[in-house]
């Protein structure tokens, strides 16, 4: 079988700095592989392996069959790349900056052109096409930059962090686009720092910490392994704290978030409603009185907690100066 | 053959993008114009009457190809800068992504910072004509003039290309070119001749390239005698092209 794209045993080594530790993974065509960690994890160093950018220091990585090391040339012409820092000109309208990348893709002027229209009436732009990209809303320039990667039909695309720093409407309006996308055939790789993100587009989903895959599967299964929603109740006092930790034991005593200094207790919850009744008639029953209770989606935070017992943890301060740019 | 002509037509495009920058930010040209007119019209004017004497006749005559040779260095300055802008806006991942020749990020940034060098060259010149200046050995001698500048500034862009690209940030690239800009520039032919200067220095600034363009410069400009600067300029034109060229699409290729 033949897959979108391939890592085998992959590293990348900066000195002592082990970005990437040996990562083995297989995409299936055709379908969405989203890649969950916290900054600085290697999620951006397996993007940049796989667009040819870097060489990994060791390991094999294939794109749609060929190898990044081998034939790079090759590998990049069936790829696309956009990335959290919009890779898009300032100074260039957006019909300037779609049409650029198809004439370095090889197109002649007027197919470039034709093409760039094409683009711009997908991504909806087109209002805005013969405008300077320097007036662009943030959302604007990440459609632009996800639209200069489509230009050469990609087989696969790289989505680094497309929806990082972008408002919820915006986040909402890209991931319909990602979505299309798919639908339309094309392989993805999406990697993102929100787990909402990666359930609602994946169709399975990599977790990456310190170079490491440490899960990986689909949303159902990383879920099952968290065990759904949490509860969060904050109590008014010490002597409250202590009384619900005992209170809730009865109902979980595992992947429990306990903040002390913040009195605050977060468990999961399998039957959301269900359950948020059961627990909390458990607190009532001992007379406590919390000052807030809340049912969340789990975050990034809770996964790596359930996953690996620790918080994720962002690294941006301890990489290497070469780690500014993603 | 067939990757020349996709390598002169990438470089195109790449030229084309950045000189759309300076054509969409006029002020870039008007302010990188604005500092050499400075130096030119302080020199001239502060120092002119004393420094008349000891270089023989007009000042002006004498200053100007030594400013144009100094903004021609300083614009290359800019190659380095704008590579590294592009490389931290990310801008340079998506080519290095695409199918494109490997060169042409570099050839069409050195290209495009001739066409603002060369604007910047001749701005300055009619600002040296409104001041005194007189070409004083006919048309193609001044053509001579203003295209070994050019092609120096050229040679010089790529250098600051691979700084640029070696250091990778904006700011380093900048002052790591001051670094080497001013004393190249000052100790040398360029604002005063050298005979006055120490020994030890006198042997730096007799045997630099700046003092080889400035010497040729005048030679073209004004009819002094050049010693053959313009041979050694040519020389050092096309070493610094051999050696910095590949040495930049090298450090530009490489992917690590």
């Amino acid at each position: 079988m033949k897959y979108a794209f391939e890592l085998k045993n992959v590293k990348k080594h900066y000195g002592k700095v082990k970005a990437l530790d040996g990562v083995t993974l297989k995409a299936e065509e055709g379908k969405i592989f989203g890649m969950l960690g916290p900054n600085g994890a290697g999620k951006s160093t397996i993007v940049k392996v796989l667009s040819t950018l870097i060489e990994p220091t060791a390991g094999v990585a294939k794109v749609n069959g060929i190898d990044v090391a081998k034939d790079s040339t090759e590998v990049r012409n069936t790829i696309g790349l956009a990335g959290q820092f919009a890779a898009v000109d300032e100074f260039l309208t957006g019909r300037e900056n779609i049409q650029m990348v198809g004439q370095l893709y090889g197109l002649k002027r007027k197919v470039a052109k034709e093409r760039a229209q094409e683009i711009l009436e997908k991504l909806s732009l087109t209002d805005a096409a013969d405008r300077q990209v320097k007036t662009y809303s943030g959302g604007m320039r990440r459609r632009l930059d996800l639209g200069a990667s489509l230009v050469g039909k990609p087989k696969i695309l790289f989505l680094d962090e497309p929806t990082t720093g972008l408002d919820p409407r915006t986040r909402k309006e890209l991931w319909d686009i990602i979505r299309g996308l798919a639908n339309e055939g094309t392989s993805i790789l999406l990697t993102t720092q929100y787990l909402e993100e990666a359930d609602e587009l994946a169709d399975k989903i990599a977790v990456i910490d310190y170079g490491k895959l440490i899960a990986e599967g689909t949303s159902a299964q990383l879920k099952k392994k968290l065990g759904g929603d949490m509860v969060e109740f904050e109590l008014k006092n010490k002597a409250d704290f202590e009384k619900a930790l005992v209170a809730v034991d009865k109902f979980c005593n595992q992947n429990r978030q306990i903040n002390e200094a913040e009195l605050t207790i977060k468990i999961p919850v399998k039957n959301s409603a269900e359950d948020l009744l059961t627990v909390t008639k458990m607190i009532d029953d001992y007379g406590i009185k919390p000052s807030n209770i809340s049912l969340h989606k789990p975050t990034l935070d809770d996964v790596f907690l359930a996953l690996t017992g620790k918080k994720a943890q962002s690294k941006e301060q301890k990489k290497p100066k070469r780690g500014k740019r993603k | 053959m067939k990757k020349l002509i996709q390598e002169f037509r990438d470089g195109l495009i790449i030229t084309k993008r950045n000189v759309m920058r300076y054509i969409r930010l006029p002020q870039l040209i008007v302010f990188s114009s604005i500092q050499p007119i400075m130096f030119l019209t302080l020199f001239n004017f502060v120092f002119g009457g004393a420094l008349g004497a000891s270089s023989g006749g007009d000042y002006i005559n004498y200053l100007l190809p030594g400013i144009m040779v100094q903004t021609i260095l300083f614009g290359a300055l800019q190659t380095g800068i704008g590579l590294s802008r592009d490389l931290n806006a990310g801008i340079i991942d998506r080519f290095r992504s695409l199918p494109m020749s490997r060169s042409a990020v570099l050839t069409g940034r050195t290209t495009a910072d001739l066409v603002r060098n060369t604007t910047t060259s001749l701005i300055l010149l009619a600002t040296g004509f409104a001041y005194g200046f007189r070409f004083q050995n006919g048309a193609l001698d001044a053509a001579l003039m203003i295209v070994m500048i050019v092609a120096f500034g050229y040679a010089f862009s790529w250098v600051a290309a691979f700084v640029g690209l070696a250091v990778k940030d904006e700011e380093t690239a900048q002052l790591a070119g001051f670094l080497f800009i001013f004393p190249l520039t000052f100790a040398s032919a360029t604002f005063v001749p050298t005979q006055t200067m120490p020994d030890w220095l006198q042997k730096f600034a007799n045997n630099q390239p700046v003092t080889f363009a400035v010497t040729a410069a005048r030679h073209f400009a004004l009819g002094t005698p050049s010693n053959g600067a313009e041979w050694k300029l040519l020389a050092w034109i096309v070493g610094l092209l051999v050696v910095f060229v590949p040495l930049s699409i090298f450090i530009y290729k490489r992917r690590v």
